[in-house]
This record gives C-alpha cells, sequence and structure tokens, in this order.
C-alpha cells in the first residue's frame, strides 16, 4: 500500500509519462481489484481490495494530468503545494489572468461569441501547453532550483485550468 | 453550500466596483490570487495627502466569499489611515461574513490584498 503512484502502475518516477501504458495498465489493475472477484473472499480481503481498487482509481487521475501529476511529484520531492495560504504572486501574471477574465467577459457581447470563444480557449491551451512544457524541462533538470522553479509554474497552471474551465462552461451556456 | 445573508448582499450589489488609474501617484494597487481556486483579487485605494485613504475600488474574479469579503473591505477602508487599513485582520471580515472554514481563505486573500495596495502606495513615493 505504500508503492508511490507510480510505482504502482510500474512506472518510472518521472514527468514524462506514457500515456497509452499508464490506461493500459490502469485496465489490467482495475481488472485484478475489481469487486466483483472478491465476492467469495472474506470480509478482510474484500475490503482490501475495495481499498485497493479505490487507490488505483486514485493513482490513474493523477498520473493521467499534467497539473496533478507536478503536483505529485513535487510531494514526493518534498516540496510542498499546499497553495491555499500563497496569495502573493508575480504581479504581472495577475495582471494578465485579470485581463484573460475580462476579455472572457466581453467575449459574451462579441458578435460572433462563439468564434471569439474558440479562439480564445485556443490562446489558453497553447499557454497550458507551453507551461507543462517548462515542467518538463524543470523535473528532468530535477534540482532544487528547478523544483522550486516547477512549483511556481504550477501554482500558474492552476489559474490557468480555472480559466479553461470558465471558458468550457460558457460555451456551454452558447450551445 | 449556503451562503450567509450579508455574502449574498455583497455578492448582488458589490460595493465599490471599479478600477482606478494605477499609474496615478496617490493610487495603491494591491493584486493578489488564490491558486487552489483560480481567484484573481484587485484592490485599489486613493490616499490624500495626510494619509488618509479617500476611495478605494476592487475587482475580483472568483467565488461569492472572495466577491463579498473585497467588497466588504472597501467599505471598511474609506475614511481609515494606511496604519488603520493594516491593521484589519482577515478573521474580522470572516466573522462579519460569517464564512464557513472552506471559505476562510477568501478573507485571507482581501487581507493580502489591502496589504499590497498599500505597500505598492508607499513605494511609490
Amino acid at each position: 500500500m505504500d508503492r508511490n503512484y507510480f510505482e504502482l502502475f510500474a512506472l518510472p518516477v518521472s514527468f514524462e509519462v506514457d500515456i497509452s501504458s499508464l490506461s493500459e495498465r490502469y485496465q489490467d489493475l482495475q481488472r485484478s481489484a475489481h469487486p466483483d472477484k472478491f465476492t467469495n473472499a472474506t470480509d478482510r480481503d474484500r475490503r482490501l481490495s475495495m481499498q485497493q481498487a479505490s487507490m488505483i482509481n486514485e493513482a490513474y487521475q493523477v498520473l493521467k494530468d499534467p497539473l496533478k501529476r507536478a503536483q505529485y511529484l513535487l510531494n514526493l520531492n518534498n516540496v510542498d503545494t499546499h497553495s491555499e495560504s500563497n496569495t502573493v504572486m508575480d504581479t504581472a501574471f495577475l495582471m494578465q489572468q485579470m485581463e484573460l477574465r475580462e476579455a472572457l467577459d466581453d467575449i459574451m457581447d462579441a458578435s460572433d461569441p462563439l468564434a471569439s470563444l474558440e479562439s480564445f480557449s485556443a490562446d489558453i491551451e497553447s499557454q497550458i501547453r507551453n507551461l507543462i512544457s517548462q515542467c518538463q524541462t524543470c523535473f528532468s533538470d530535477n534540482t532544487e532550483d528547478s523544483l522550486k522553479k516547477a512549483e511556481g509554474l504550477t501554482l500558474q497552471l492552476q489559474f490557468l485550468y480555472r480559466l479553461r474551465e470558465e471558458a468550457e462552461d460558457r460555451e456551454e451556456a452558447l450551445l | 453550500m449556503a451562503y450567509s445573508d450579508k455574502v449574498m448582499d455583497h455578492y448582488e450589489n458589490p460595493r465599490n466596483v471599479g478600477t482606478m488609474d494605477k499609474e496615478d501617484k496617490d493610487v495603491g494597487t494591491g493584486m493578489v490570487g488564490a491558486p487552489a481556486c483560480g481567484d484573481v483579487m484587485k484592490l485599489q485605494i486613493k490616499v490624500s495627502d495626510d494619509g488618509v485613504i479617500e476611495d478605494a475600488k476592487f475587482k475580483t474574479y472568483g467565488c461569492g466569499s472572495a466577491i463579498a469579503s473585497s467588497s466588504l473591505l472597501t467599505e471598511w477602508v474609506k475614511g481609515k489611515t494606511l496604519d488603520e487599513a493594516s491593521e484589519i485582520k482577515n478573521s474580522d471580515i470572516a466573522e462579519e461574513l460569517a464564512l464557513p472554514p472552506v471559505k476562510v481563505h477568501c478573507s485571507v486573500l482581501a487581507e493580502d490584498a489591502i496589504k499590497a495596495a498599500i505597500k505598492d502606495f508607499q513605494d511609490k513615493q
């Protein structure tokens, strides 16, 4: 039970994850821990299999998502990603986030909101990709400084994820 | 989750929403963000020659509690000196708005915003 998520999936501890091996392993693991297999087992074994199944699920959600994976890797490296108390960030970045949110508001009044929304989302998506690729570099350098930098990148990613959700909600409202 | 009446009141009728010229020497701007929920808050104060906050404006993208915290804060700081304003604690805001524990970080955001705005103003002098 105290194996880390990467070990559970027999993957190297790395930010780079081969998504197709991850999904394959996930299906194998899920089958082996499926509660139906344990209908005739003892209560204890049934309970263990359920714990195992939920851990496999949780591990999969973390490993397949770049942001969660980055946070998890930082935690494995003893970098605290508890971001709730971390409010003061780079002012320029926050200004830009404010402007992006204002732009999203304005889009709803545009003549063709759906088209504007699409190009807005494409821009957010490319910013997310850019941050993820910077994370990749930081994790492969794997120094104290680069992990510190990766932590900052995950904080920025959280804002962009939120913005992406917001854009998706607006899109749904328009459709 | 149910919001308190006070939060709803500020959320539906936010006070002092707006923007000031951040290049103005008399204006201090505080920008803060909460990565955990992606909230972004901008709080601006206009300070008179004798160090009293004449006006305050905010713009917040976030949940009802974050909007209410910043709205309430702008009401509170008006007429206060910078020293008085910097003494406002997030717990005062949380208590006034009856924020549940999971939303206390919204009041922290507001406290950090006024501190950042005061610092920005002082750095400009």
